[in-house]
């Protein structure tokens, strides 16, 4: 009763700040509006019993990775008529942002209604989970069944790290010369 | 159902006394700071309201209620009112799951010396705390003024180079607890302190908490000789107050993870437990003061350059020596 109260609270105030993010003209309230979302989110996992996943996201998404959004939003010092450049420069970007959310709407929706609404459940339940302890569980299927995948995201995210630091660097040696 | 209800007003007691006990102490604090550095200095520091000054955070409390509440004229208002919150609130959130004591019984019903026993507990502190850096980043960059700009920006790169170093300090201790719940930390230290098996571990922790905290010699943020007070110059009344009650809440969380994770929590002979766990953190909190009054400032660039370069990599191979260390044994 309690917890599907709070889970409608939480939702309502998780869609309202995701649609804050798109509609705000600043981006910096854009940010805070992104970072209240990421805050809510983590709510809904500890309602979920993923205390493990709802702590982290707090902290990789709004603790680290936003701040990095905030700091370079705000060494940009965008002015107003920047902002209302951008409109006139990308045409194409709104029929684009348009296609795309709409198939993103039915990929999702097309795995929801496979997956999560069959009323299947997994062999992981809230007592299962209580009993071994949810960081451990979590720890084990990252490095047992799920450790390929891992592995392949972080190198992914560490080539990304790499060009964007050789990207830097080219202009810096550019300048130089 | 009456279970859940003894529940409830016990914790409802709990935070009432932690959190009044808290900003006594924050009071307290910037008294006791006063008066350390100022005998440190061969001063006498405050003496004039109260015996050697004993009610001056009363008369500065009220001071600052007073004072008028200036909002500059192109700030962005909504988040210039709402930096100082955002600031304050993870900074008391956090102290909800450290454990002053023992668990001890009153009329029957036992009662754990902690809010709430967390299974996470160490990474809620770690995730609270992430997020107390908005009330900073925001509150320079609201108040429209380059100093304050300038000091939001530092102290968000600070802190984010030195939280990374300050959770890679804590992991040896989890990985020999093989917990993150703080009540078992503590009781995994009944035997030994882990100040003695994790000696660097708790050197690498010290110095990224007063980087974490913005205190001397890590001040940066605020350093007054280039950036008026930094962050927040444009700040009065009581929301100058709640940044600067914040700083200090933040020393004590600080202070409070650093006993609990190296220093034996609560645990001690003769002394009640909570007393050696105020006893404990006192001396904490008066290494602080003694800090801020023999260091001078670092560059800002010496202050990353030792984040990156000496403090992290020390930080890592902490950890990989001691899973190499648990492994053979």
């Amino acid at each position: 009763m309690l917890e599907s109260l709070l889970f409608i609270i939480m939702s309502l105030i998780t869609i309202a700040c995701a649609i804050g993010v798109v509609f705000q003209k600043n981006p910096i309230y854009s940010a805070v509006f992104l970072i209240q979302t990421m805050v809510s989110l983590a709510v809904l996992y500890v309602l979920l019993h993923a205390q493990f996943v709802a702590a982290v996201q707090v902290m990789v998404y709004a603790g680290a990775i936003m701040v990095i959004f905030v700091f370079v939003i705000m060494l940009l010092n965008l002015n107003k008529n920047d902002m209302e450049d951008g409109k006139t420069k990308m045409p194409m970007q709104k029929p684009a942002a348009i296609i795309l959310g709409l198939v993103l709407v039915v990929m999702i929706g097309v795995v929801m209604t496979r997956t999560i609404y069959q009323g299947a459940q997994g062999e992981y339940t809230p007592e299962v989970m209580d009993q071994i302890g949810n960081t451990q569980l979590v720890g084990k299927m990252l490095f047992t069944k799920y450790v390929l995948p891992f592995e392949i995201a972080s190198i992914l995210l560490f080539a990304a790290i790499v060009g964007a630091i050789i990207l830097a660097k080219k202009q810096i040696i550019k300048e130089e010369k | 159902m009456t279970n859940a209800i003894i529940i409830a007003i016990l914790a409802a007691i709990k935070i009432g006394i932690v959190i009044g006990v808290l900003l006594l102490v924050i009071a307290y604090l910037i008294w006791v700071e006063r008066k350390v550095m100022a005998h440190m200095q061969v001063r006498l520091g405050p003496m004039r309201v109260g015996w050697h000054g004993l009610l001056q955070p009363i008369a500065d409390g009220l001071k600052l209620i007073t004072k008028e509440d200036i909002i500059p004229a192109n700030a962005s208002k909504i988040l210039f009112v709402l930096s100082p919150v955002i600031a304050m609130i993870p900074a008391l959130l956090s102290i909800a799951v450290i454990p002053f004591g023992d668990t001890i019984t009153i009329m029957g019903v036992s009662i754990d010396m902690v809010i709430t026993d967390v299974n996470i507990g160490i990474l809620f502190i770690l995730a609270v705390s992430s997020v107390g850096v908005y009330g900073i980043l925001l509150g320079g960059w609201s108040s429209n003024n380059k100093y304050s700009l300038l000091g939001g920006l530092r102290s968000s790169a600070q802190m984010i180079s030195y939280e990374l170093s300050m959770g890679l300090s804590l992991i040896g201790v989890i990985m020999m607890t093989e917990s993150l719940s703080l009540v078992d930390t503590v009781n995994a230290q009944a035997g030994l302190w882990f100040v003695v098996l994790q000696p660097i571990a708790f050197v690498v922790y010290a110095i990224s908490a007063i980087a974490e905290t913005n205190r001397c010699p890590f001040d940066l943020p605020e350093a007054e000789t280039e950036l008026v007070s930094g962050f927040h110059t444009e700040y009065s009344s009581m929301k100058f107050a709640l940044f600067f009650m914040a700083e200090y809440a933040n020393i004590i969380t600080v202070s409070a993870v650093g006993v609990t994770f190296f220093l034996g929590g609560w645990r001690g002979p003769f002394l009640p437990p909570v007393v050696w766990f105020l006893i404990k953190m006192a001396l904490c909190i008066f290494f602080f003061v003694w800090l801020r009054s023999t260091f001078p400032r670092f560059r800002i660039d010496q202050l990353m350059q030792f984040a990156w370069k000496v403090l992290l990599p020390v930080a890592i191979v902490n950890v990989l020596i001691t899973g190499l260390v648990m492994s053979i044994l």
